[in-house]
């Protein structure tokens, strides 16, 4: 059992958690994740690590609430527990080497995105961070992000905050203003890690997606988090979830991540019952 | 006077009709009754055949003798000397083509049903005796295993059997391994296996769950850091095995390992599982081991009106154990032999239409011995279906290869041991689907057993020079 020693909720549907798990937080580095069940007869789902702290043991997961396992692991509060809480799973982001990077974050994808942007300002490079939200109330960790930015932009799909527009404006104008950058790292939705790297493809600039695929084990057992990168099968569990943003073929990645899509709607529902509370 | 009947007392089954419907265990087992009169059956032979086609060598012609007499609990003490795992064997041991093909009754008529008898006497026993195995005196020395599949239990088993502080570290969130995750409830209920872990928790093996041994933890860090002084690797096999034809990450495409996780470890078979799976209505299952047939009939049992297992040999060369067939056949499982899929055809919503294969004949003896199979020109047809799930084997793990160091692996990635599953490592061991690539559970188990003696040689030699 894992403890809860902090939760904060960033925006409506999206919470911060920090657990208890110390043999997770010795060796967890950016870019990699866990796998929990929220309670005896929980599904297993993976979140990436969104911060660690290996003195106090502890490990930050930021989440956002889509079905019924999130909206259960939502209502857990401060000195609650976790059934399970296994990791740190998959490679680790690479940073080594890297002097000018533009990190691109969508929507709770920043949660992903920012401890790779403090690890590359942390190691002294040159970070241009790129974030975008549908509006205003969706933001979460601007301030953090700007921290350990050379360059921060904010926007926003209306407008309400920042500049309206999407990342894909933001990082087009970056790149015309001259900046040459070593690598562009996207984490966001699907859609916008491919129209990033369809954009960064044009100018020849190496390109580092996330993916965050249906797992299970996440042990690299079962194969469900396959998908295919420069024409071959790979799995995100022990392949990635790093993968090179101009190899992904994000047309399949996105219909298998639907596949299961009712499913969590309805489960969502049943959990959101069970707790006496609207759906959102 | 033995009983001379030909035959194999038969052993009580729900209807194919029924069962093929419900997750409940397919067969009963043997009464007392039965069991005492198959029993009578074994000649009881001086050179005991039967012992040489077992991998963990239980004494096989003693054990029956003591059931015969009735004295069951004896016959399982028999048995619990060398096999950690009877309850699993007896259900899960390919035992037509070990000790039952090795029995002197096979030549002439039906062997003893050793299979039948074991699965009889462990049944007996948990049902009957409330004695815990006693703890070994301590020894004072670590050891850990990885995996908590058979090959991982039999080692730990054997190792405090033998008085050593032993912990298994499994990566999952329940231990057993492929028994949990892959083999169906409806083939060995979970319950025999928990009681089986429960038997080595009693013996003082400690299971710590959660535990990705290569990223939680390495193996330098388990015998530098946590004073382990020898390490056996049971993770068993990996990643699965696809064919690398188009429309393979279609959505209803599963790999076999994936729709038996789904299944069996995250119990979707249940209403109220929080875990989904699609429940097909026409199911085509490419492969011929036993992880086909499994997948096969769990996707009949979730609702599945057609099920086809596509094989592209022909039925003499299934991997699967004869029993499994015949119940898949009799469930109505439909089997397409010496047939091939080229593509798996999209339908609507990426989701699979059709599976278009090639028909093959068997050709020359390949590298394993059986006739490769080629295709036939121009035998290009379709099958209808909407789901297809592959078992077509798996690769090792990457996991522990990559992160221990002057550890040797085959080109395939399978840890290099010898017979006593000695690695290229000193104080590391490894044995199961890990060195072997996918077997069966009594040859992991035999892996186990062989490892854990080695495990105890080595460590006592070591602290004598000491």
């Amino acid at each position: 059992m894992y403890k809860i020693v902090k939760k904060r909720e960033l925006n409506p549907t999206v919470t911060l958690m920090e657990v208890d798990a110390p043999f997770v937080a010795r060796k967890a580095e950016p870019g990699q994740f866990i796998i929990l069940r929220v309670d005896e007869e929980g599904e297993r789902i993976p979140l990436t690590v969104a911060d660690f702290d290996r003195e106090k043991g502890t490990v930050t997961i930021i989440f956002q609430i889509v079905g019924g396992t999130t909206e259960r692991l939502n209502h857990l509060n401060e000195g609650e527990y976790i059934q399970d809480f296994v990791g740190p799973l998959g490679e680790p982001s690479h940073t080594e080497g890297l002097k000018k990077v533009a990190v691109v974050g969508g929507g709770v994808g920043c949660a992903i995105a920012y401890p790779v942007a403090k690890k590359l300002h942390e190691q002294g490079a040159e970070v241009h961070s790129v974030v975008g939200f549908r509006n205003k109330d969706l933001v979460i960790l601007e301030e953090e992000f700007s921290a350990v930015s050379n360059v921060f932009k904010m926007m926003t799909d209306d407008g309400s905050y920042g500049e309206k527009g999407l990342v894909t404006d933001a990082l087009k104008a970056l790149i015309e203003a001259g900046n040459s950058y070593d690598e562009v790292i996207a984490i966001g939705p699907v859609v916008m890690m491919k129209f990033v790297s369809l954009l960064t493809k044009q100018y020849g600039i190496k390109t580092v997606v996330s993916m965050n695929p249906i797992m299970i084990d996440g042990t690299g057992m079962c194969g469900c988090c396959r998908l295919t990168v420069a024409g071959k099968t790979r799995f995100a569990c022990v392949d990635g979830p790093d993968f090179d943003g101009h190899e992904v073929d994000y047309d399949e990645i996105l219909k298998r991540a639907s596949t299961y899509k009712e499913f969590e709607a309805k489960e969502r529902e049943k959990a959101c019952n069970l707790f006496k509370k609207e759906v959102r | 006077m033995p009983n001379m009947s030909l035959k194999k007392n038969p052993m009580p089954a729900q209807e194919a009709d029924v069962r093929n419907k419900n997750f409940y265990e397919v067969t009963f087992g043997y009464t007392a009754e039965t069991a005492i009169d198959e029993a009578k059956r074994c000649l009881n032979c001086k050179n005991k055949p039967c012992m040489g086609g077992c991998p963990v060598r239980i004494h096989i012609p003693e054990f029956i003798q003591k059931v015969a007499e009735g004295a069951f609990e004896e016959a399982y003490h028999i048995i619990q000397q060398t096999s950690s795992l009877p309850a699993v064997c007896g259900r899960v041991c390919p035992q037509e083509t070990q000790c039952e093909q090795k029995c002197v009754r096979g030549i002439k008529g039906e062997p003893v049903a050793i299979g039948r008898l074991e699965r009889f006497v462990a049944d007996w026993h948990n049902a009957n005796s409330c004695d815990l195995p006693t703890k070994a005196e301590p020894n004072g020395h670590k050891a850990a295993v990885i995996g908590s599949g058979p090959a991982g239990l039999t080692c730990a088993g054997d190792l405090a059997k033998r008085g050593y502080d032993v912990t298994i570290f499994e990566a999952l969130h329940l231990a057993g391994g492929v028994l949990v995750y892959g083999i169906p409830e409806f083939r060995l209920p979970k319950a025999i296996v928990q009681k089986e872990i429960d038997n080595l928790k009693a013996l003082g093996v400690k299971v710590e769950t959660n535990m990705v041994i290569g990223r939680v933890l390495s193996i330098d860090e388990l015998m530098d850091e946590y004073g382990f002084e020898a390490v056996f690797i049971g993770s068993g096999a990996g990643l699965p095995r696809f064919m690398n034809i188009p429309g393979e990450n279609l959505k209803s495409v599963y790999s076999a390992n994936e729709f038996l996780t789904r299944v069996n470890l995250m119990k979707a078979y249940k209403d109220d599982s929080r875990t989904p799976v699609l429940h097909a209505k026409k199911v085509c299952v490419v492969g011929g081991g036993n992880v086909a047939m499994d997948a096969a009939r769990s996707a009949k049992r979730l609702g599945a009106e057609e099920v086809t297992i596509v094989y592209r040999r022909s039925r003499a060369e299934l991997p699967a154990r004869a029993e499994e067939v015949e119940h898949a056949e009799e469930e109505g499982i439909v089997f397409k032999f010496l047939t091939n899929p080229t593509a798996i055809v999209e339908g609507e919503n990426g989701m699979v239409a059709g599976m278009t294969c090639v028909e093959m004949e068997l050709g020359e003896p390949d590298a394993s011995g059986r006739r490769r199979p080629v295709v036939k020109e121009g035998s290009e047809f379709n099958i209808e279906c909407d789901a297809v799930i592959m078992a077509l084997g798996t690769s090792p793990n990457p996991l522990i290869k990559n992160t221990t160091k002057g550890l040797e692996t085959q080109k395939w990635g399978g840890i290099i041991a010898d017979e006593h599953g000695q690695t290229s490592r000193e104080g590391v061991f490894a044995g199961g689907d890990a060195v072997t690539g996918a077997a069966t559970v009594i040859l992991a188990m035999g892996a186990g057993k062989a490892a854990a003696e080695a495990m105890d040689e080595y460590i006592r030699s070591k602290n004598q020079t000491k």
